[in-house]
């Protein structure tokens, strides 16, 4: 220890550990091994496989535990399935009390955590302290909340039932909280599996489960790696699975899923812009780069990692960005001087460094923050790459490190270009002290948070999740909640029935000639608001309910449909006009439907209905139109209370863009209106698959659409097979989000194409909604399913 | 003396300022938000412990001016403070922390301009400066020739640092050539005794308006630049004192000058005086952590670090009357 006088002389900081003894005397008792949590006790592995725990700030082994096997997992799952009962049916105030008694001690151990989780994880004490742990016991408290108010609040909704969690390890405790707050106060019961690398605060937690009198079964938990993981998204007897991690396995855990009727949420990966304008406080944005990239080491999913600076601006910016990364500290997490701590594991040393390497090989310019770096430990200091190009390998790939490059932009257009040009769209963190510049550049950003002037803030009220390929489905707030519900009617739907798809010949025949006199009329596909004969040349004949031959329709084919969404894409005008204007057009639609209304129930009485039925049919449709005119400028976002003074966090609804819609064969008037509308009054543009036994009423339908103001490539519409031309769409990357009603195979096919952009599926009730019962066929659920919640924080302060 | 740490006095070339040079500031931003974020997670990412402490708690009393500013000041209270400011630890804590070869003292007296001579007086011989208020001190809303006279009139009773009160209207109402002039005319009326610049933070409310007064006082050739007198609703806050020192940075980079800071009022305890030198440490560097570049105006500050040094060398908690009133 230096004398006072030595140290007024350098002024350094000097060491400053966090006490770990009481953590150390748990790990102590537990030096045997740990256990998974199952039905309120810790039971040993049925397999003998252990798995070592390592601080990777020095290396040490901090314990072991199980490694899963299917067995321990299959004991989780039927304990939480034996829990599940009584623990949906205890009324909300006694959830709540569950919820809030796990929120109260985790604060009264938050000490305990916060050092547990740095020698864990290697986050800093600082970060684990005063971030992580503060924001576990805020997402309990929210959520006591919740399942206080859940049956008030969420009417016509229940639990889903067994939920399978899988985290990861960059926030071992947080992401934890996130999955099972939500979870529980909804009503379900859980089997969360932690990371392999990050178990301890998981299994800590179930002791304070034990503690804070939550009732066995509730929650589970059970160690082990990805093929623990596997296990449990197998299991069959799980009602969903909320993942948390790389998009590599999301995908996988897309596919796996597929057709076994498994509610799904996914928070994948990102590459998220971090936009600096050249009217920016400069500063400001430095810091916020350093609370974007070298925060948690950089192992964040949303953090700010391609730094887009406005050209004007970039010499005095990365000066001032360059002279910052001169102060940062690298070293002993548990210092509470320390600014970045090592990296989780050996391995993710080794990609960061890969990728780094590959950085500059491909000529961007590595700057790296001169602090010594302890020779021990997965440590990598805070890097910046200026001159990246988009096509750099590190401008596109997530590198999960402290690694941030960086390009110029010319004017706010490009900016936003830039900043959509990937393939995730996770988060976003703008820069500008002007309003205009701000929330535009909010508004038109892909991504599922947006941060003006912050970056990386969190909180249980708001919703956290993607568009695109950083997954689906939202976590906090009242959006996140509904991961964790679902709809009475949907889950009393029959379930949806194998049967072989229609098969569509293309073949003339000479069974049922048309009668004489009339004018042949030809069905086309509507394609960017213009007839369009199919690219096959191909069509087929079309037979009323006793099979005569009515008509032909054009056997649309993958290119008519690649051609339908090239002009739903072009559309994007729909997509930003106001709602006011949205609602006129489909109002517009209504108006002229009811000019046609007898030649639309003639068509449908074709089909076997009778003309009661038939007109019936029409007037729901009517009615069906105005319903979702009406919510067009009324199915309004939300403001958040986060917990922050002078901020307010808007949670948009927006549209997904591009959406496919493959109709059922019921009712196939009111049915395809069903679809279309409410993903109209959202301002997405459809690709619409009609029903294959009817395709005259779409095509009918189009001549509506045609008068009704509705511009060219809002709506498309490919007449043909419905399964064949469901996979092109579940397949195609445009298409943002897809609703398919058919076969039980088709709905398992069209979930699993999905898993190559992870677009969002809607294929519960595959054929079996009675689109005539406005509980079924109508609702704010098809709303919130044609939209994805953007939140956007904005602090706020003169 | 070592290396790093300045000897005491002013050591530095005095900062002769600029020509009114308004490019510099108009177009400045300063988030009010991203400020207040900022200034509350810096004091969080670092922490000073045991000998470490001590050194940063004996290095902020060097920083001090100690402060009487009241209405009932005397010749009598006067000296009491100045006994204080030369002997501010007692001589077994100056011991036990192996500072008797160097005991350290207060960066300054700071007192109205009527008891500058009895301050000078008492601080005969010791090397530690007279700092006075004038220019109408606090308000500053007494007419430019007598504030200047008041300057010279406390110049030649003795004092070496004058602390200068801006006219606020000039901030509130942007109007930069009538702040320029005045603080420039203020700086020649000081001749070789420091000017340092108070803004009232408190009264120019916002960040934007901190910034622009900062490099304003700075270009007029002020030697220091200070929060606050004490007598605004808020005095010395850290969003506040990291935009004064960003300034400080800026002005620094365009023209190769150091401005020392001081922030007063509302700064009591040993952990507020840490909070200041952990934000110039890691905003303007080692440097900005002597006293001809730092200051921490205070009356009461200096208690509770003798408190925390006494802790320190004993291992017990330390009552007031242990230690000399000031």
């Amino acid at each position: 220890m230096p004398s006072v006088s030595d140290v007024l002389d350098s002024m350094d900081y000097g060491p400053s550990p966090e006490q770990t003894n009481h953590v150390t005397d748990w790990l102590a008792l537990h030096k045997d091994g740990f256990g998974h949590f199952i039905d309120g006790a810790f039971v040993a592995s049925s397999a003998k496989a252990w798995i070592s725990v390592d601080n990777p700030a020095t290396g040490a082994t901090l314990g072991r535990v199980p490694q899963g096997t299917e067995a321990d997992v299959d004991a989780a799952v039927k304990a939480a399935r034996k829990a599940f009962p009584a623990w949906s049916k205890l009324p909300g105030f006694q959830r709540a009390k569950h919820l809030y008694a796990l929120a109260r001690h985790i604060q009264k151990r938050e000490r305990f955590f916060a050092v547990l989780e740095t020698m864990d994880n290697g986050k800093t004490i600082r970060e684990s302290r005063d971030i992580d742990v503060p924001l576990v016991a805020r997402h309990f408290y929210h959520h006591a909340g919740w399942a206080q108010l859940v049956e008030s609040e969420f009417k016509g909704y229940g639990p889903v039932g067994v939920c399978g969690q899988i985290i990861p390890w960059n926030f071992p405790l947080l992401m934890l909280a996130w999955k099972i707050a939500p979870a529980l106060a909804a009503g379900n019961t859980v089997v969360l599996k932690p990371a392999e690398f990050t178990p301890l605060t998981a299994l800590a937690l179930a002791e304070a489960c034990v503690e804070a009198g939550l009732p066995k079964g509730v929650v589970n938990i059970v160690t082990g790696d990805g093929e623990t993981g596997a296990a449990l998204v197998k299991h069959p007897d799980v009602d969903k699975i909320a993942f948390t991690g790389s998009t590599e396995v999301g995908r996988i855990i897309r596919q796996v899923t597929a057709g076994t009727g498994k509610k799904l949420s996914l928070e994948l990966g990102g590459k998220s812009p971090f936009i600096v304008f050249e009217d920016a406080d400069l500063d400001a944005a430095v810091e916020g780069v350093v609370d974007a990239v070298w925060f948690n080491q950089g192992q964040v999913c949303c953090a700010g990692t391609r730094l887009l600076v406005q050209e004007g601006v970039a010499p005095r910016f990365f000066a001032r960005l360059k002279k910052r990364m001169d102060t940062l500290r690298v070293g002993d997490p548990l210092d509470k001087s320390t600014d970045m701590g090592p990296l989780v594991a050996p391995v993710q040393l080794q990609r960061v460094s890969g990728l780094v390497k590959k950085g500059e090989s491909e000529g961007a310019t590595l700057v790296q923050a001169p602090c010594p770096l302890p020779a021990k430990g997965n440590y990598f200091p805070p890097s910046l790459f200026l001159d990246a190009e988009p096509a750099s390998t590190i401008m596109q790939e997530e590198i999960f490190g402290p690694v941030i490059a960086a390009m110029t932009f010319r004017t706010p257009d490009e900016a936003a270009a830039i900043a959509n040009h990937t393939r995730y769209g996770l988060a976003a963190s703008i820069w500008s002290e002007n309003l205009n510049v701000a929330l535009d550049a909010a508004a038109r950003m892909k991504a599922g948070v947006v941060w003006i002037n912050s970056t990386n803030l969190f909180d249980a009220a708001a919703g956290f999740g993607g568009y695109k390929e950083s997954g689906f489905g939202r976590e906090g707030g009242r959006e996140g909640m509904h991961e964790y519900l679902v709809a009475d009617w949907l889950r009393n739907l029959p379930k949806a029935k194998d049967a072989a798809p229609s098969k569509l010949s293309g073949a003339t025949s000479t069974s049922s000639p048309a009668e004489a006199g009339g004018i042949d009329r030809t069905a086309k596909l509507y394609i960017g608001g213009k007839q369009a004969r199919p690219d096959s040349g191909y069509s087929c004949a079309v037979t009323n309910a006793k099979g005569k031959v009515i008509g032909q329709a054009s056997l649309g084919s993958r290119k008519d449909i690649r051609n339908a969404v090239e002009a739903a894409v072009k559309a994007s005008a729909w997509s930003s006009a106001s709602a006011h204007n949205r609602a006129q057009v489909l109002y517009f639609i209504a108006e002229n439907l009811a000019a046609r209304s007898a030649e639309f129930a003639d068509r449908l009485a074709q089909g076997g209905a009778t003309p009661r039925t038939a007109r019936q049919e029409v007037d729901a449709a009517l009615e069906r139109i105005f319903f979702y005119a009406a919510h067009a400028d009324k199915y309004d976002g939300r403001i958040h209370s986060t917990n922050s003074k002078r901020q307010t966090t808007l949670a948009f609804n927006e549209p997904y863009g591009v959406m496919g819609l493959v109709c059922p064969d019921q009712s196939p008037l009111l049915a395809m209106v069903s679809l279309l509308m409410p993903v109209l009054a959202m301002g997405n543009r459809a690709v619409l698959v009609p029903s294959a036994a009817m395709p005259l009423v779409a095509t009918d339908f189009y001549q509506v659409l045609d008068t009704s103001d509705v511009p060219a490539g809002a709506v498309n519409i490919v007449t043909g097979a419905g399964d064949e031309l469901a996979k092109t769409l579940a397949e195609h990357d445009e298409v943002a989000a897809l609703w398919y009603h058919g076969t039980a195979q088709g709905a398992a096919m069209v979930e699993k194409a999905s898993a190559g952009n992870l677009k969002p599926t809607w294929v519960a009730g595959a054929n079996s909604v009675d689109w005539s019962d406005a509980g079924q066929g109508q609702g704010t659920e098809y709303l919130r399913r044609a939209t994805q919640v953007k939140n956007i924080w904005i602090p706020y302060g003169e | 003396m070592t290396t790093n740490a300045a000897p005491a006095g002013h050591n530095l070339p005095r900062n002769p300022g600029t020509a009114l040079t308004p490019e510099w500031f108009e177009t400045a931003q300063v988030n009010t938000s991203a400020a207040e974020r900022r200034a509350a997670t810096l004091v969080t990412r670092r922490s000073v412990k045991k000998e470490y402490q001590a050194a940063w708690l004996v290095k902020a009393l060097q920083c001090i001016d100690l402060t009487t500013l009241a209405g009932d000041d005397t010749a009598g209270r006067v000296h009491r403070l100045c006994a204080k400011a030369m002997r501010p630890l007692r001589d077994d804590i100056v011991d036990k922390l192996g500072l008797a070869a160097h005991p350290p003292t207060v960066g300054a007296v700071c007192v109205y301009p009527a008891m500058v001579p009895h301050a000078v007086k008492a601080l005969r011989g010791s090397g530690i400066p007279v700092a006075s208020v004038a220019t109408g001190f606090p308000a500053g809303l007494t007419p430019l020739p007598m504030r200047l006279a008041e300057i010279r009139w406390a110049v030649d009773q003795g004092a070496r640092e004058i602390d200068i009160v801006i006219f606020r209207e000039q901030v509130l109402t942007q109007n930069w050539s009538a702040l320029y002039d005045e603080v420039a005319a203020m700086r020649e009326a000081c001749g070789d005794a420091h000017l340092k610049a108070i803004l009232a933070t408190g009264d120019l409310k916002t960040l934007r308006n901190v910034y622009k007064a900062s490099m304003v006082a700075m270009q007029a050739g002020a030697d220091f630049i200070k929060t606050s007198t004490g007598k605004e609703e808020v005095n010395a806050t850290l969003p506040v004192s990291l935009t004064m020192v960003r300034a400080q940075r800026d002005y620094g980079e365009l023209t190769g000058h150091k401005v020392g800071f001081k922030p007063a009022g509302g700064l009591r305890t040993a952990k507020d005086a840490m909070n200041w030198l952990i934000l110039m440490k890691e905003e303007l560097g080692r440097r900005w952590l002597e006293p001809d570049l730092f200051r921490i105006g205070a009356s009461s500050l200096l208690a509770d670090i003798e408190r925390q040094l006494e802790h320190h060398v004993t291992g017990r908690y330390a009552a007031l009357s242990h230690h000399a009133l000031a």
